[in-house]
């Protein structure tokens, strides 16, 4: 008898759980979209053509890993109340973003659901392996090279995709979308003129980067990268690859070393002093320093920073 | 295998007229003689962009095709772990970001041309399109010294993990971990997730690890030591823990802004421990164990913050029917990373208390016991961390174990790491000294834990 009770108390304490969720479910506000992405620059993007009819949240910081972003409780809260998660995909969040879309509780942003847009489909992808790939090349991409936002082609793309996708799930403000999508075309067709012409003098010019962010950019301005500090994508450099980078280096008169915000200068400095060549600390997203809050700020900067340190390289 | 067929039909309907309009496209502009003046040449420039653009609105689509009929993207497993805590400043076999049976990608070598990498073993990769995710995590332990309470032996292949999972369909996902030892498999885990339930909640029904306070969640293979606290095997069942076949709701509760707040409501069969750490045992179907488990976290910084939990658990004890064991817990985690640094460096200090009170012949038993560790991430290798023990034994609460470990961990890369621990253990008035040596590698895709 007393079994049986307790049986009975235990799911009913569950029944009671069920309940209170159904009545705590948030009410139905203001509409207007709530869009979570997973990296800033989607956010940005995002705010382009989405202007005052959403809400814009990203998950990662624009100076953060995007590899290794922690999934923190704090980002339930806000994927609970996600109509719309934009993801770069190509398996770049692939650490933190399955277990934050599994417990968000939030069926719209499941993948496959109508609410998550795996962003790459949009953007031309580079360095896809062909092959055999194994985790011998350290810790590669198999769908290709996720870092495909650093280039204005891409990122018409992608804007194009996401004012597509918000007029879909908002059709009452559709039009309003298309236009700030053409909007956005326009400006960023102006200022792209600018930086190809701003880079135009160094076409050609050979860089090495820290980890393979950097390829859209790279082929969009015509560099030449010709190394990585990593010896593998994900291995922190060892002493071999490094002397073999510097010998590579010399031989081939590089003499700038592009460094995402986080990662440690060490190597890049010693690398810097045996070469000669200038340690930049660029910036691969939205947000990486305070001053740069759109993705037209974030060419302006590392444009600014590249002609500079070309200059002084000549 | 027939969605294979229409997709390639459809990749090359869609490639082979792209190509051959773009061909008359660009011959006729070329044709155009060079009277095209600045306008013309824009126009000319614009159009090949539009092109452009659309091509690679249509390879985006293919690849999202295929990827959609093979891998769900999510169902993958995770590389970065680096910083979440139980994988954590003491580093796990940081699930791997890559590999899953890697769902078909377009090969661009030239313009256009679809290939199919080849990704080992058996045959077309359509076939494996669908498979879930594999992974395998070994476990292997060398241990020195002495111990007469708890006896290791010299070396051992402790564990041998193999995890299966995948999105089963738009509303839940599947995840297996099957443990082999060096003789013998148990199901670790297997459970089904719904998360397309109404009003926000999640329920997973299947045999899963207990929501009882942190270590109790973690498999052996996040732990950032060798083995687990004594406080787990005098009073929550020893290495399996709470480990037990029933279902589980959770749900995010309001709460004030910024503060996260999450109810777990668990029940289970009531079979939990060995005969080394009997924990609950059914003797008929009423025999249900339960767990309730509040956690609430706080982001005091962008790179701290705390998470604090309280438990309760009950169910029959292996003493006889009618005794009941409750449990009781209480946990607090604070973690830091800085952002910037994040791939460097980390701090997490852990600490649970534990207080169980068991019926048994010839009078129930109240013991408690707690650990207290701390973690620190020297570099983007180097981790070193420490555990302080103490814990009454459950059937005896007058026994007072104590011990002290002290850890080092190297990870030559985020799927394999390579441990050194030492424990000194107090049992009752006799003294153990044990040097660990562990290896972990994982292999596979293995999905990320949960934070």
């Amino acid at each position: 008898m007393t079994k049986a009770n307790t049986f009975s108390r235990w799911a009913a304490v569950l029944a009671l759980l069920v309940l209170v969720g159904t009545l705590l479910s948030p009410s139905a506000e203001a509409r207007k979209l709530n869009v979570v992405t997973s990296t800033t620059d989607m956010a940005a993007l995002t705010q382009e053509v989405g202007g005052d009819n959403v809400n814009v949240e990203s998950i990662a910081k624009g100076y953060q890993d995007p590899h290794f972003v922690e999934a923190k409780p704090s980002f339930l809260l806000k994927l609970r109340q996600a109509d719309l998660l934009i993801s770069v995909g190509l398996q770049l969040e692939i650490g933190w973003l399955p277990p934050l879309i599994a417990q968000s509780g939030n069926p719209k942003i499941q993948v496959g659901g109508q609410g998550y847009l795996d962003a790459s489909q949009f953007a031309a992808i580079l360095e896809i392996p062909q092959g055999t790939v194994t985790r011998a090349e350290g810790d590669v991409h198999p769908l290709g090279n996720p870092h495909y936002w650093l280039d204005p082609d891409n990122g018409r793309r992608i804007a194009r995709g996401i004012a597509t996708k918000l007029a879909d799930m908002d059709p009452a403000n559709g039009a309003y979308f298309q236009q700030r999508f053409q909007d956005f075309e326009k400006r960023l067709g102006a200022a792209e003129q600018k930086w190809d012409a701003e880079m135009k003098p160094y076409r050609g010019r050979k860089v090495v980067t820290y980890h393979r962010s950097f390829p859209n950019f790279a082929k969009h301005f015509g560099l030449d990268v010709i190394g990585y500090v990593e010896p593998r994508p994900g291995i922190p450099p060892t002493p071999s690859h490094t002397l073999e980078l510097i010998q590579l280096m010399k031989r081939e008169n590089c003499k700038i070393v592009l460094v995402e915000p986080y990662f440690d200068l060490k190597t890049p400095q010693s690398i810097g002093r045996e070469t000669g060549a200038h340690v930049v600390v660029y910036l691969p997203s939205v947000g990486g320093e305070k001053q740069v809050t759109n993705y037209f700020e974030l060419f302006d900067y590392d444009i600014a920073l590249l002609t500079k340190a070309f200059q002084l390289t000549q | 295998m027939r969605r294979h067929l229409n997709i390639r039909r459809y990749v090359r309907l869609l490639a082979i007229p792209a190509v051959f309009c773009a061909i008359p496209v660009y011959s006729q502009q070329a044709g155009t003689p060079a009277a095209t003046d600045q306008p013309d040449n824009a126009a000319l420039l614009q159009k090949i962009r539009d092109l452009e653009d659309r091509m690679v609105a249509m390879e985006g689509q293919i690849r999202l095709l295929k990827s959609q009929q093979g891998t769900p993207p999510t169902a993958a497993l995770g590389a970065t772990q680096v910083g979440t805590p139980e994988a954590g400043a003491a580093g796990v076999p940081q699930t791997p970001p890559g590999s899953e049976p890697a769902p078909v990608s377009i090969a661009r070598s030239g313009e256009g041309t679809i290939q199919e990498p080849s990704l080992g073993g058996a045959g077309g990769s359509a076939a494996k399109a669908l498979n879930p995710d594999i992974s395998m995590i070994g476990d292997f332990i060398g241990s020195a010294g002495h111990n007469p309470v708890n006896p290791v032996s010299s070396f051992q292949m402790h564990e041998s993990e193999l995890g299966v999972q995948a999105i089963i369909d738009p509303y839940a996902r599947g995840d297996f971990f099957l443990s082999f030892g060096e003789s013998g498999v148990n199901l670790e885990e297997g459970y089904i997730t719904l998360t397309a339930l109404p009003a926000g909640l999640v329920a997973k029904v299947g045999k899963f690890r207990g929501a009882f306070g942190k270590i109790n969640t973690m498999h052996n293979h996040v732990l950032p030591w060798v083995d687990r606290p004594l406080v787990s095997n005098n009073l929550v069942a020893g290495e399996d823990g709470i480990d037990d076949a029933g279902v589980s709701v959770q749900r995010i509760l309001p709460a004030p802004k910024g503060i996260f707040l999450e109810l777990t409501g668990q029940v289970f069969r009531g079979d939990s421990g060995d005969t080394q750490h009997p924990l609950y045992h059914a003797y008929n179907n009423n025999d249900v164990s339960a767990i309730a488990h509040l956690r609430t976290y706080k982001d005091i910084t962008e790179s701290t913050n705390l998470d604090l939990g309280a438990s309760y658990s009950r169910g029959y004890s292996a003493a006889g029917p009618n005794f009941l064991t409750h449990l009781y817990g209480v946990d607090a985690t604070l973690r830091w990373k800085p952002l910037r640094r994040s791939i460097y460096h980390s701090f997490v200090g852990r600490t649970e208390l534990i207080w169980s009170q068991r019926q048994q012949l010839p009078f129930e038993q109240r013991a408690f016991g707690f650990y207290t560790s701390g973690d620190y991430q020297l570099g983007r290798r180097w981790f070193v961390g420490g555990r302080y023990d103490r814990s009454g034994e459950a059937q005896n609460a007058s026994l007072i174990d104590k011990g002290f470990s002290a850890v080092l961990t190297y990870w030559p890369s985020e799927f394999s790491q390579i441990r050194g621990q030492y424990e000194f253990t107090h049992y009752g008035n006799l003294d153990a000294h044990q040097l660990f040596m562990q290896v972990q590698f994982s292999l596979g895709a293995h999905g990320a834990h949960p934070f």
